[in-house]
């Protein structure tokens, strides 16, 4: 059984060889190192002239691959840490998003920025954090965040093929070492996919429910790593609490279809959101708003799982602290269901 | 005497290029105030002859990467004078359908936005896609004095040297930014900026067309045969204000600028009076038919093209 990295890794090996347009930037992704994460381990190797190790330039490589996406390539540049990204959101915001929009360009920009994010390795305030919600408002940008319930590398291969505009790809650091389960692993659950309304495009969204349980009294939603532990606490809520939860995954987080979400959000009225972003102005409150729009949807009861609105101290004790894990989803979804 | 003729046939094309400039300029300063155009706007009078200059010896595959002071460098491109009109008052028939105005353009191979600093990484991407296809395309990025303050700019200048890509950055100096003269704003020295990454650099004190040609088509002609990185650093003065009357300068002072150093000054007196008289005359129709047409062109009526799909809500 292979891993997200595993995953990740053979969909830009795949894509090498069958895109020859396709060029890599980044900072230390040569062999033997292979990127600080691994992910473009032994390209180098195979393709010397299609991977570029950069200098410590965010804004300069960024820029540099939009460049070569106007002209015909198909550029992936790595940020090595998401931390790093404000250090390129002039590139993003004023540069990479608005090209394709402002100049009226008849195609596609094809460029993805794929970065690591997220907490849990003890690597302090500037290099945990969960920064994608500042650029989800950014129209031109397509944002896009794997997890084990889907195929990442395939995620990956269509952010590099599908999409008309942009893609920052989100990775969350835990889900490297995850393995990509096949249905075999996952007996206890029942797990359906809805494609993107943009066909051509691979970035579903995944419903999940435990297998033989009655129908929903609560919706969880989330994405990226987030959605594991909730799919822990989905499968905890129901064998220990007797609350039987369906799980909406998105892996498409900008621009986003809320339809799956809506529908499933319906049936139970009551939601969970989940996200290691810090929690105000978050991802969940716009789920939220999203669904309190929807006509003939009324909610009776919101929470929003979240990280501590501080920033992600480096001591391990401290910062479980303030990441969200199973347990406060959980809590959630008894709080919610129970009424306490 | 055929080289002759030849000289003589620049010096005619070189003064025309610069007058359609200065007559677009003028006319857009001239119209603003009746709320024609939308947004805010910044003209190019006084660096004619740099984008003039620069752009003579062009490749049909060069590429161009300007700024938010770049309708010099468009027109010299060889856009579309009408378009150029319609996009600045946000017709359908402007260069990018009314979406980007003044600082947005692209048309071919020429591209602008109105971020200083951030557009010399993209250029030097654009030159190095140019660089991976051999097609021998020089990319021509336009800064400023006021690009400087711009970190970004440097992460840029390392990239294209360490790479050797085929990048001109022109670096038109034009002393003053917005209103910050060049003194409170540029420390050092501007020459060994680019220097100090081993670009090779010339800086011409000029505002004479034929000078900057002579210089710019060499170091493209360098660009092309070396495929590295050069540098232009032309020193000269705006005349105009930095968008629409916020211009702080005494007014002495930018009549002296006329009086010394108008690069459209300078090519006339290379021009018998009957050359001028044919010239002017064109280019005053030219300007104005091209207003006219943009003034009778339609509004886009809805948002052009994808906005459907910025938040698509069923599925």
């Amino acid at each position: 059984m292979g891993t997200v990295l595993d995953s990740l890794n053979t969909a830009l090996h795949r894509a090498f060889a069958e895109d020859e347009r396709l060029v890599l930037l980044g900072e230390d992704i040569l062999d033997p190192y292979g990127g600080a994460f691994k992910v473009s381990r032994g390209l180098s190797d195979k393709y010397p002239q299609r991977v570029i190790t950069t200098p410590i330039s965010e804004a300069g490589i960024v820029g540099v691959g939009a460049g070569l996406a106007l002209r015909g390539f198909h550029p992936i540049v790595e940020i090595m840490f998401g931390d790093f990204l404000p250090l390129a959101a002039d590139q993003l915001i004023n540069h990479v998003a608005k090209f394709r929009w402002m100049y009226n360009l008849p195609g596609r920009l094809p460029l993805v920025i794929r970065t690591p994010m997220g907490g849990r390795r003890g690597y302090g305030p500037t290099h945990s954090q969960t920064l994608e919600k500042i650029f989800m408002g950014v129209p031109g940008l397509d944002i896009l965040a794997p997890h084990t319930l889907l195929d990442p590398g395939m995620l990956l291969i269509s952010a590099t093929r599908d999409h008309d505009d942009p893609v920052l790809f989100i990775e969350n650091k835990l889900l490297y070492n995850l393995p990509v389960p096949g249905t075999n692993d996952l007996a206890e659950f029942d797990i359906r996919e809805i494609p993107h309304p943009v066909a051509v495009q691979y970035s579903p969204t995944v419903i999940v429910r435990v297998k033989g349980a009655p129908a929903p009294q609560l919706t969880v939603t989330s994405y990226g790593y987030m959605a594991d532990l909730s799919r822990q606490a989905v499968l905890q809520l129901a064998y220990e609490y007797e609350i039987f939860a369906e799980l909406v995954i998105f892996s498409q987080l900008a621009p986003f279809c809320i339809s799956p979400l809506a529908d499933a959000a319906s049936q139970t009225k009551k939601l969970v959101t989940v996200e290691e972003g810090t929690l105000n102005l978050g991802w969940g409150a716009e789920m939220v708003a999203r669904l309190a729009e929807q006509p003939g949807l009324s909610l009776e009861a919101v929470m929003r799982v979240a990280a501590q609105d501080t920033p992600v101290p480096a001591s391990g004790p401290l910062e479980n602290e303030t990441l969200p894990a199973v347990k406060q989803i959980i809590e959630a979804g008894q709080k919610i269901v129970q009424n306490r | 005497m055929i080289h002759d003729q030849e000289l003589e046939n620049r010096k005619l094309q070189y003064y025309l290029d610069m007058l359609r400039i200065r007559r677009f300029e003028e006319k857009v300063l001239e119209m603003f105030p009746r709320g024609v155009f939308f947004g805010t706007t910044h003209t190019c009078l006084g660096q004619e002859a740099n984008a003039v200059g620069v752009l003579s010896h062009l490749g049909q595959d060069d590429i161009v990467f300007s700024n938010h002071r770049g309708h010099g460098h468009f027109l010299a491109y060889g856009g579309d004078m009408r378009s150029l009109f319609a996009e600045l008052m946000g017709k359908s028939t402007g260069v990018c359908a009314g979406k980007g105005g003044s600082q947005h353009l692209h048309w071919n191979n020429f591209y602008s936005n109105g971020i200083q600093g951030g557009i010399a990484p993209v250029a030097a991407g654009m030159a190095m896609s140019e660089k991976l296809k051999k097609n021998w395309a020089v990319t021509i990025a336009f800064l400023g004095d006021g690009t400087l303050g711009e970190g970004v700019l440097y992460e840029a200048l390392n990239m294209v040297s360490l790479w050797q890509l085929p990048i001109f950055f022109v670096l038109e100096n034009n002393r003053i930014a917005q209103t910050t003269p060049v003194e409170l704003a540029v420390s050092g020295n501007i020459l060994s900026r680019f220097s100090a990454f081993n670009i090779p650099c010339l800086e011409l004190e000029t505002s004479d067309v034929m000078e900057i040609e002579i210089a710019a088509s060499e170091m493209i002609k360098e660009i092309r045969t070396h495929t590295s990185p050069r540098a232009l650093i032309l020193h000269s003065y705006r005349f105009g204000p930095h968008s629409k009357g916020d211009d702080t300068r005494p007014v002495d002072e930018i009549e002296r600028l006329y009086r010394d150093h108008d690069p459209v000054k300078i090519q006339a007196a290379r021009l018998s009076s009957t050359q001028l008289e044919t010239i002017n005359t064109r280019v005053e129709k030219e300007v104005n038919d091209a207003y006219e047409a943009a003034i009778s062109d339609p509004f886009p009526i809805s948002m052009p093209r994808d906005s459907e799909r910025a938040t698509p809500t069923s599925g």
